[in-house]
């Protein structure tokens, strides 16, 4: 019985998805960067988080959100206020008018910590709110908005609005949020100081492994009934409402979900780069994560990943030599991706290049028998 | 008609009554009343624009009601929600196929399985045996016993039709609802979709629209003619067509 489980949980091609991606990520690539290249692809794995999210949430269920970056920018912010505080403590900020406060406060002229603030000061708690608050957060919106039957490109333009207004109420908020600047100046964590090689290291591969997990709980719930469902709810809301579910909550289910791995993605960010600001909050870094999501294919939890590797990859190389004409050739992948590739580099992989692949294997299975028949011979 | 209006509604599995809704000051369906018995196959026909699928609508709560009640089993259906009325024992199938097309048939059959209808269900939802015996007996019963792997894309508009007809048998209503299940099959998918009606009514009550006037002999225990949001005409098919009004309707302009 468990084995069937276990079948019916990783197909042949999910054992393959996943081993690949372990030895890339695992190995090759901090077998051939250096650190400082390997600190930039944790950075850019941590956008993964949020187009995987994109993969369950609009891929699987067609709920198109370009206000993703208020999640991954929540779980950032919840981690870098607790780091903010931990840098703060009144030894380090005894020149400030008021020690022991993160100094954009005292430059704002507060004198104490705001209420919101406290919980910042235990890391359990910080834990627990980077998971539960955006959480909560996108159980609202979604709750307002899928039981009202609010959907489709609605549904988009809103969060969008959303992403807006919290990127206006980060910056217009100085004294409380570090505004503009965001959360800067980020030191150590529990005394552990986070700008160290060997950090950096540590977080890197902290960050791929809870990518893993988040890929593996994605593949539970694709697998489930509940995956199926959603792919019913996105071809035909109507007759899976008349089959007896309540697809609002599974709507809501779904949104929470992406929401969570945002948040996580979010956090690690913070860790990895040391700092947070509305800058990944707001609606440009949204529609960005949306196209990490499309190159690689929504349909594709893996996709996602490679998507946002390449296209990050891309944006660096590309904005190096010419930073004025990136956001022009970003708009142009993604038209092109949707015209030419919709379902991504996933979708161009099984096109293509997967017989290859099975081929390949074939090949290897049959030499490895050869030689051990040929072994045990002589 | 009016002696079925003499009769406790308790008696019906449905009983609808002075049903009204209006778009915009326009009554779609006006002061309609409407009783279907235990075990009866009721053909709805009237020309287009006469409220037949408005009718199947406000059955299942997809339109709300102005005014009147629809009670099933006693039940007030008008406050309940779409997948509350699908609870209580009332399927439908639409007019055009609506099927999970990215699915298999297998897939398809068993999200209409009848367990694990919530977020958590369905997250831990099993395909144990008594799934798969379901799935496989209902699929042997609507003619896709040897397609259950099959994306339901790739079957012809027939093999759909009767594929959600699968998805609500294997609901297991109490009331099925039907509109138009022939439309756009070939005479032999015609004949084999009446046979399937005649044997799966046997323990429900069968609520049908339907334009081909071969197939409502069929299949119809009795027949209601509606025009203008109103009942024009009730009874049985003969009785029916013999009606001076109905010839007046369909012929008369």
């Amino acid at each position: 019985m468990s084995t069937i489980s276990f079948r019916s949980l990783l197909s042949k091609n999910d054992i393959f998805g996943f081993v690949a991606l372990v030895i890339l990520i695992m190995i090759l690539l901090p077998l051939m960067l250096d650190i400082f290249r390997l600190n930039l692809i944790g950075k850019y794995l941590t956008y993964a988080f949020v187009a995987l999210g994109l993969v369950m949430c609009w891929g699987m269920g067609g709920i198109l959100s370009l206000g993703q970056g208020v999640f991954f920018g929540m779980g950032g912010y919840c981690m870098a206020m607790f780091l903010k505080l931990e840098a703060s403590s009144p030894e380090q900020t005894a020149i400030q008018s008021t020690p022991g406060i993160p100094d954009f406060m005292d430059w704002n002229q507060l004198t104490e910590l705001p209420w919101f603030w406290l919980p910042y000061n235990s890391f359990g708690l910080t834990l627990i709110s980077i998971i539960l608050a955006p959480t909560a957060f996108a159980f609202i919106i979604g709750l307002a908005m899928f039981k009202r039957r609010v959907g489709g490109v609605y549904f988009a333009i809103i969060t969008q609005a959303v992403a807006a207004i919290l990127t206006i109420l980060i910056i217009g908020q100085q004294g409380y949020t570090g505004g503009v600047n965001g959360i800067t100046d980020l030191r150590t964590l529990h005394g552990w100081d986070i700008r160290t090689d060997a950090a950096k290291y540590i977080l890197y591969y902290l960050n791929a492994l809870l990518l893993f997990v988040c890929l593996f709980g994605a593949q539970i719930v694709r697998k489930s009934k509940l995956g199926r469902l959603l792919v019913a709810m996105r071809e035909r809301e109507d007759r899976v409402r008349f089959s007896g579910y309540d697809v609002a909550n599974f709507k809501i289910f779904v949104f929470c979900l992406a929401a969570m791995f945002s948040a996580i993605g979010g956090a690690m960010f913070t860790l990895q780069v040391g700092f947070m600001s509305p800058s990944f909050v707001g609606i440009v870094p949204s529609i960005e994560m949306v196209i990490y999501c499309a190159v690689g294919g929504r349909l594709s939890i893996f996709g996602a990943v490679y998507g946002t590797l390449l296209v990050n990859w891309a944006k660096t190389s590309f904005s190096e030599s010419f930073p004025e004409l990136w956001l022009f050739a970003m708009g142009a992948l993604f038209i092109g991706v949707v015209m030419a590739f919709p379902n991504g580099l996933a979708g161009v992989y099984s096109s293509y290049f997967h017989t290859y692949v099975e081929r390949f294997f074939q090949m290897l299975k049959q030499q490895f028998y050869l030689k051990f028949l040929s072994h045990k011979t002589v | 008609m009016t002696s079925l209006h003499k009769a406790s509604t308790q008696d019906f599995v449905l009983s609808i009554e002075g049903l009204t809704v209006s778009f915009d000051g326009f009554k779609a369906v006006n002061d309609l009343s409407l009783y279907v018995e235990e075990q009866e196959i009721r053909v709805i026909i009237g020309p287009n624009g006469a409220g037949k699928t408005t009718v199947l609508d406000l059955i299942c709560g997809r339109t709300k009601a102005t005014e009147g009640s629809i009670k099933f089993r006693g039940q007030e259906l008008t406050r309940l929600r779409e997948h509350e009325i699908v609870h209580v024992g009332v399927g439908r199938k639409f007019q055009n196929p609506s099927i999970y097309e990215d699915l298999t048939v297998f897939e398809n059959l068993e999200i209409s399985f009848p367990r694990g209808r919530n977020v958590w269900g369905a997250l831990t939802f099993r395909r144990d045996e008594e799934v798969i015996n379901k799935v496989t007996e209902i699929a042997e019963m609507i003619f896709l016993g040897d397609k259950l792997d099959s994306q339901a894309e790739l079957l012809s508009h027939g093999q759909k039709q009767w594929l959600e007809i699968g998805m609500l048998l294997i609901q297991d209503p109490e009331l099925l609802m039907l509109d138009e299940p022939v439309a756009g099959m070939s005479v032999s998918e015609r004949q084999k979709t009446a046979s399937l009606l005649q044997r799966i009514t046997q323990d429900r009550s069968v609520l049908v629209i339907e334009h081909d006037m071969q197939f409502v002999e069929d299949i119809a225990d009795r027949v209601t003619v509606l025009h203008q949001g109103k009942v024009l005409s009730e009874g049985s098919m003969e009785r029916v067509k013999a009606d001076p009004k109905v010839v007046e309707v369909y012929l008369g302009h």
